[in-house]
């Protein structure tokens, strides 16, 4: 039952560009699916160990100038008279070296800040985003600053047979950006039931009680540090090579409290809270723009939906629907059980 | 014949700023038996455990295990090694159901690293399955089998001080310091721990105990230690200490003494 579940679903996301001709549809879900894996990347962290990082988005931001950075080639002079050049490569390797930027950013986060939690790591990761969206304004040599960095080469895949493979249509990055999704939401799975999810859990739940066990808290949360900010890495670099343009506004403050407001309201610390969450807020822009709504009424709008569904729902649209479900099948099966006998348990 | 060592504290002192919690404390836990630490409150009973398991750093003083010294050590450390604590103020994953509070216990025994959780593989699965096994044969053996699928915080009082003591038997303890374990216990309950203590203590299991129940105190422990204003008073067999003049002044009180006959 439940596997047969899982390949519909896959055979139904995949299946989308083959009935789905307008590619105005295609373009939102593509951004949309990028976001969603951005807000996975932001749940691991905020819904597994209970640390808000409130500049997720830098290591977005990161994975997104690195990897444009390494495909466009650059020429920087670090010292007078030392010129560090970089020929442009292809996209398939400047990618990977994107995603470890931004996890080694994850890792210099985690470290730095392996001894404050709560609100001292927000303001820790809300002033490293801020630093390095000055350094991608003020670096023009480097990153062009507020000009952007242009004509970007699109996404390409390398396989040893077929060689190199350049995703100019719409319905080709639609298919990588779902299966990055997918794996992302495979690797967060797993991650969350083993050893690792639940040292996770036992630093938000109890942290004295989890070193108590012998559970090295610093350890995992540098490692989940290091994971989510590969994953925004991701994200940043399928933005950067889809859209083809980057500018410092990436690291936009806003940004990181759209991935919250799809974490929240999804559901933290739940695999299918982000995804929830990211499909609303992603797609809800269009389908009010669809009925002639101004932008300011959808402003409006968001913020009312957002404060009933926290405040009806506080934890979220998952972990409600999954207690509703719950609680209808319980009373199913004890009608069930009570109906033959006529008797009430 | 009297058995090694297991825990040696000596001189140990912990000050809060001016105040002294701990002045120059010295004892030894040997392999296997049960020792005891009493005293009224605020005598330091348990800023010794903190100190001892890491979590407070000591002014001075040295605290060894099998030779090995713990001051430096962090507390995931000093688990490591096989002294384990469970906590005054009752301490559980409330937010989990009562296995994964288990499962969450046996991170020691588990071996997965990272990369191979991300890849999925086999044997991280087959490893999985296993630890399930076990946390069930230890919810089991404190007698929660049944209340495996509920949620930390939904247990009864007694329950939760049980589950407590379950996860730090996870953690495989060779040495276990029990904080108060049967403290918001009923009299039944408290009657099923001690013969519990005496079966974790047939698994080899050294304790040291620190208790407000003097039944429970006197018939379980080998040795008790007398703690008051930070200075081990008296330190014996449990009918040594219930005759201690010392011990009686400062906190068990004449009363007791006199019921004692």
């Amino acid at each position: 039952m439940k596997p047969a579940l899982t390949a519909l679903w896959l055979v139904f996301l995949f299946s989308i560009p083959l009935w789905m001709a307008d590619l105005y549809v295609l373009h939102v879900l593509i951004i949309t699916g990028i976001f969603i894996i951005a807000a996975m990347s932001l749940n691991l962290l905020l819904g597994y160990t209970g640390q808000l990082s409130l500049g997720h988005v830098a290591f977005f931001g990161i994975g997104a100038y690195a990897s444009a950075l390494m495909s466009l080639g650059f020429s920087v002079t670090i010292a007078p008279g030392v010129v560090l050049s970089m020929e442009p490569k292809p996209v398939w390797l400047a990618i990977p070296v994107g995603i470890a930027f931004a996890a080694a950013s994850g890792w210099f986060i985690g470290r730095v800040s392996f001894k404050v939690r709560g609100a001292y790591f927000v303001i820790v990761s809300i002033s490293f985003a801020e630093v390095i969206r000055l350094v991608a304004v003020n670096w023009v040599e480097l990153t062009q600053g507020p000009m952007a960095l242009n004509n970007i080469p699109p996404l390409t895949l390398w396989l040893p047979g077929p060689g190199e493979h350049t995703f100019w249509k719409k319905p080709e990055n639609y298919w990588l950006v779902v299966t990055v999704a997918v794996a992302c939401y495979v690797v967060v799975r797993r991650l969350v039931h083993s050893r690792a999810g639940r040292a996770m859990i036992a630093l938000k739940e109890n942290e004295p009680l989890a070193t108590s066990v012998g559970v090295d808290v610093t350890y995992y949360l540098v490692i989940t540090t290091i994971v989510s900010a590969a994953m925004a890495g991701t994200a940043g670099a399928l933005y950067a090579h889809y859209v083809r343009i980057v500018d410092p506004d990436v690291f936009l403050f806003i940004y990181t409290v759209t991935m919250v407001i799809m974490v929240m309201t999804g559901g933290k610390g739940t695999l299918a809270g982000p995804i929830v969450g990211g499909l609303i807020f992603g797609l809800l822009p269009e389908i009010l723009r669809a009925f002639q709504i101004a932008p300011e009424l959808q402003w409006v709008f968001y913020g009312v939906l957002m404060i009933l569904v926290l405040y009806f729902l506080p934890e979220g649209i998952v972990p409600a629907v999954r207690r509703g479900w719950e609680h209808f099948k319980h009373r199913r099966t004890a009608s069930a059980d009570a109906a033959p006998t006529g008797t009430v348990r | 014949m009297e058995s090694a060592v297991a825990l040696n504290v000596n001189g140990l002192s912990v000050r809060f700023g001016g105040l002294v919690a701990i002045e120059s404390m010295t004892l030894d836990v040997r392999d296997g038996e049960v020792l005891s630490l009493i005293g009224p409150n605020g005598a330091g009973k348990t800023t010794a455990f903190n100190a001892i398991t890491g979590y407070l750093p000591a002014a001075s003083g040295e605290v060894s295990y099998r030779g090995r010294r713990l001051n430096s050590l962090k507390p995931n450390q000093i688990a490591e090694l096989g002294v384990v604590r469970t906590f005054q103020k009752t301490s559980v994953f409330g937010g989990r159901t009562v296995l994964d509070n288990i499962l969450m216990g046996l991170h020691l025994r588990s071996a997965q690293r990272p990369l191979a959780i991300m890849l999925g593989l086999p044997a991280v699965r087959r490893e999985e399955r296993e630890l399930e096994t076990e946390a069930r044969r230890i919810l089991d053996f404190v007698g929660l089998g049944r209340r495996a699928g509920e949620l930390g915080s939904a247990l009864p009082y007694g329950e939760q001080r049980l589950l407590e003591i379950a996860i730090a038997l996870a953690a495989r303890p060779k040495l276990l310091l029990l904080d108060e374990p049967v403290s918001g216990m009923n009299p039944a309950e408290t009657a099923g721990f001690m013969r519990k203590l005496g079966e974790i203590r047939a698994l080899g299991i050294t304790v040291l105990l620190v208790e407000h129940d003097m039944k429970m105190v006197m018939g379980v422990s080998d040795r008790v230690v007398c703690l008051n204003q930070g200075r081990i008073i008296a330190n014996g067999t449990p009918a040594e200490i219930q005759r201690d003049p010392e011990v009686i002044r400062a906190y068990l009180g004449e009363r007791y003494a006199r019921a004692l006959g």
